[in-house]
């Protein structure tokens, strides 16, 4: 600091400067995780429900859910989330652009979606208009027409999308990441959004018959939060699904793919994005399951090591190296375990030191005990964080449906929250030699090869092999 | 969630169109320090959650040309450690007490937040006091430079590795007169960033940092009383600083531009571009109604037209960016495959002199007034988003519970406005600007003469 600038400063701040800050405030103990009281009951036709009351506003969430998901894509890659997405495409009487018209005018929010485990039509909806709401609801869930110009629209809308994945980089590392993670035998090595060849061959056949195979009353769940009472919940389901029959063979939910043989070595994967001004980075292995014993354990380790802003990829990678925006890592929770990555963004000329960086983040925490407050920061964050996920009307119903694809309910979160108080340093490092396998790593950058193909190749870290954009994003 | 609902519980009927029989109340207390701190508290007891919200009276309008990105450069620096919280004790004193952290800057403002367990509030505006009176001491070069480059690396994420990501760059100036506030992007340009000094740093923060250009709202489950108690006992000792003066820049009209960027991408994207209002002119609710309108949903105009009907583009949104000072209005359609931007500027000039010859039908109208209101409630359910709003209000409104005005200013807007809206601002001078793959320039759309 320069003389005349010190002046200035003291000059200009002087009572700042001189009157000191009081003393940093001490933590009254936290208020205790509330769970909502959850009304459970089956309906005549196989329909687990579950309804929370909230009489705070005169809004009502909606979430149904049904088993199944892009695990039954099997031989046509993609068509759960295309089906999914057809729902609301027309139904019962109205076409696509009536539906929505008709929503809309009841300020009615309605999204139909199909992740790897399960379908979900969620609905939104003001109290008042809940019963017109829940009848055109009824319809795209029991009466989705799948009309054939509808179809070819949206396939050749989901054409250009796949097209436009080669744009983006983060898009086409992830792509490569489960091609490269998973044999292709295995549901993950293959998009959930299919390819062009195969979202090319749908129709409405196909679709409506998947459908009739995978939207089953038996397979669903209804998860209802809001200003209503459960007996008014449970006529306006009689009501609005009481009807839904299940039609033709149900598609089977498939046994779980035979455990996966990591790599022996690491490998590393590059995919060519000329000119780009980062690299995409993505690092890891297949993960674990939710239900896992070791989950408390493993949230906590994973907060530690990049799943908050303090953690250690971030503060590496990001505060001190300057090289990257944010790094992080996490585990995909799913009935069949989903994969584990560290990821980051990184300055085209720094990948290679950032891989360095990142493996070591991944051995540190197998190696060392981690030091005690950074242990109890991580727990704080992870136990403190639960009840801030069941604040909204949608939070609650999203977490019960959540919860409930594993096999667990509400009263999980509590039991979850003493699990995490308990864990140890040496917990955090037994999962941490069990989970993360640096040695045994799949390694994907996306950059600009021509700048980092040799340096990334000089760190040795396994055989490279350059994949090719058109045969990722097919 | 607490938003007091008096009278009837039938917001969003329908049935009710313009009736004024629910009155939607963000109940809060409103204090002034004598240095100047505005202190705005909602007490929401429904979840033991609190959220802070400090919003400083700057951003990236109030830079100085050559110094571009200054302001949210600057919003990095202060999660850089202050006299009584070194860095990083802000973010691990925070996740110790489970509670997340971030900040933001616009053209108008830069915000801070804090979201947590109820138990946390002390901690949280204790920190921002830290760092509202304390942060200079603790000022080096070694934390701009950190931060500098951490800001390049977001600039580099956020849009030079982007497809499309160039826009960002080539609109701003396009639209506004050189000299403008929002004649630059908020993140700034590489060479305004290098050149930022840590003497800029001291000089801005004074400047703008000061407790009369600020403004806290907390808001969630705790005692009001103690919360003024707390905001007093921390922020009290920090002096005012000096008055601010914002000179209103002269009203100025758009040069009908066209360019063509290249960029590696896939698919051509067209962008059209009006200079319009501000956010506290009567248009401004209008101009909100007809992005609705216009692609809010399948059966928008512009969404039927172009993707559903004609199937010439592969999406399409319209967005009003009414900022503090002055405003702005965009159309956006990316082609598909095969398709050219003409054909998109055609079809979308087309479908505004339709709208604006024959309006929306009435039905039209009520579902976007609906389908507006509506994801306005839903947001509300966040403590988080109230505090923002209760803060934006604040600041652009002069009270911070503005929230059924809006809603009513929403309700009042007629077939007649939409008409004048787009007749005012879309049929004028307007920058179009084409972005297209590399080496395929063919595909950009053509100049054509106004009128």
């Amino acid at each position: 600091m320069t003389g005349p600038m010190r002046f200035f400063t003291l000059l200009f701040l002087a009572p700042a400067a001189l009157s000191a800050q009081v003393p940093q405030p001490g933590l009254a103990p936290a208020a205790p995780l509330g769970i909502p009281a959850v009304r459970s009951s089956v309906t005549p036709n196989g329909i687990q429900l579950r309804v929370v009351e909230q009489h705070e506003l005169p809004l009502v969430q909606v979430t149904l859910t049904v088993t199944g998901g892009s695990r039954l894509d099997d031989r046509t890659p993609g068509v759960a989330t295309f089906m999914a997405g057809m729902l609301d495409e027309g139904a019962g009487t109205r076409d696509a652009l009536a539906l929505q018209s008709e929503l809309a005018y009841l300020g009615a929010n309605l999204s139909t979606t199909a992740d790897w485990d399960r379908f979900t039509v969620g609905l939104k909806v003001p109290l008042r208009a809940l019963p017109a709401a829940l009848a055109l609801m009824s319809d795209v869930v029991l009466r989705p027409t799948f009309q054939a110009e509808e179809v070819r629209r949206q396939r050749d809308l989901r054409l250009t999308g796949l097209l436009q994945a080669r744009d983006q980089p983060n898009t086409l590392a992830g792509l490569a990441f489960n091609q490269v993670v998973y044999p292709a035998s295995h549901p993950y090595a293959r998009s959930a959004l299919g390819d062009s060849v195969t979202v090319a061959a749908y129709d409405s056949a196909l679709v409506r018959r998947f459908y009739e195979g995978a939207m089953r009353p038996d397979r669903a769940s209804l998860f209802v939060v809001g200003d209503i009472t459960e007996a008014q919940v449970r006529t306006l389901v009689e009501q609005h699904f009481g009807a839904w029959r299940a039609t033709g063979a149900a598609i089977p939910l498939p046994a779980p793919p035979a455990a996966i043989t990591p790599t022996a070595t690491t490998r590393v994967w590059l995919v060519d994005k000329p000119e780009a001004a980062q690299s995409v980075i993505m690092i890891g292995w297949p993960g674990v399951e939710r239900t896992s014993p070791d989950y408390a354990a493993l949230q906590v380790m994973n907060t530690l090591l990049g799943g908050s802003f303090t953690s250690r990829l971030n503060m590496n990678l990001r505060e001190t190296k300057g090289y990257s925006y944010g790094a992080g890592s996490g585990f995909s929770y799913r009935v069949v375990p989903g994969p584990f990555i560290a990821s980051s963004s990184v300055r085209t000329n720094v990948t290679d030191s950032s891989l360095v960086e990142i493996f070591k983040e991944l051995r540190g925490v197998r190696d060392v005990a981690v030091p005690e407050d950074e242990l109890n920061r991580a727990k704080a964050y992870v136990e403190l964080g639960i009840p801030g996920t069941l604040e909204s009307t949608s939070q609650v119903a999203g977490q019960m449906a959540l919860l409930a694809t594993f096999g667990l309910t509400l009263d999980e979160l509590p039991r979850l929250a003493a699990r995490v108080r308990a864990v140890t340093a040496a917990d955090v490092q037994r999962v941490a030699r069990e989970y993360l396998t640096p040695d045994r790593a799949h390694v994907v950058v996306v950059g600009d090869l021509a700048k980092v193909k040799t340096p990334i190749e000089q760190l040795g870290l396994g055989t490279a092999t350059t994949l090719e954009v058109s045969k990722i994003a097919r | 969630m607490r938003i007091h609902l008096l009278a009837c519980l039938t917001l969003l009927a329908p049935a009710l169109t313009g009736a004024q029989a629910t009155r939607l109340r963000v109940p809060t207390t409103v204090d002034t320090l004598p240095n100047g701190l505005t202190l705005i508290v909602h007490e929401d007891h429904s979840v033991p959650r609190v959220a802070t919200n400090v919003w400083y009276r700057v951003g990236s309008g109030d830079e100085r040309p050559g110094r571009t990105g200054f302001a949210h450069l600057f919003e990095h620096l202060m999660f850089m450690g202050s006299e009584n919280a070194p860095y990083p004790q802000f973010d691990k004193l925070l996740e110790a007490a489970g509670a997340a952290n971030n900040g933001s800057t616009t053209e108008d403002r830069t915000n801070y937040y804090e979201f947590g367990p109820s138990n946390s509030l002390p901690l949280m505006l204790w920190l921002e006091a830290d760092r509202m009176g304390w942060l200079l001491p603790t000022m080096d070069s070694a934390k701009v430079d950190a931060q500098r480059d951490i800001v390049k690396n977001e600039r580099r994420q956020s849009y030079e590795n982007q497809p499309y990501g160039v826009a960002a760059d080539i609109l701003p100036p396009a639209l506004y007169p050189k000299g403008h506030p929002y004649s630059w992007p908020v993140i700034g340009s590489m060479a305004d960033l290098s050149a930022a000094s840590l003497e800029d740093v001291k000089d801005f923060f004074r400047r703008n940092y000061a407790p009369n250009n600020a403004a806290i709202v907390v808001a969630g489950a705790v005692n009001t009383d103690s919360v003024r108690r707390l905001v007093r006992q921390y922020f009290s000792s920090i002096p005012r600083g000096p008055a601010i003066s914002r000179p209103t820049p002269p009203r100025f009209t758009v040069r009908d531009t066209a360019i063509v960027a290249e960029d590696r991408v896939q698919l051509p994207q067209l962008y059209l571009a009006w200079h319009t209002v501000d956010a506290n002119h009567k248009d401004a609710a209008p101009l909100d109604i007809l992005s609705y309108l216009l692609s809010g949903a399948r059966n928008s105009r512009l969404t039927n037209t172009l993707v559903y009907q004609r199937e010439i583009a592969s999406s399409v949104s319209a967005f009003s960016d009414a900022k503090r000072l002055d405003g702005d209005y965009s159309i956006v359609a990316r082609a598909r495959p095969g398709q050219g931007l003409d054909s998109l500027k055609v079809a979308i000039e087309r479908e505004l002199a339709r709208l604006a010859s024959e309006g929306p039908t009435a039905r039209e109208l009520e579902q976007a007034k609906n389908a507006r209101e509506s994801s306005f409630l839903n947001q509300l359910e966040f403590i988080n988003s109230k505090a923002d709003q209760l803060n934006q209000y604040a600041y652009f409104k002069g009270t911070p519970d503005y929230f059924q005005k809006e809603l009513d200013e929403l309700r009042a807007v007629t077939a007649a406005d939409i008409k004048r809206v787009i007749t005012t601002y879309l049929r004028g001078p307007r920058v179009m600007l084409s972005i297209v793959p590399t080496g395929k320039r063919e595909l950009a759309a053509t100049r054509v003469t106004i009128q």
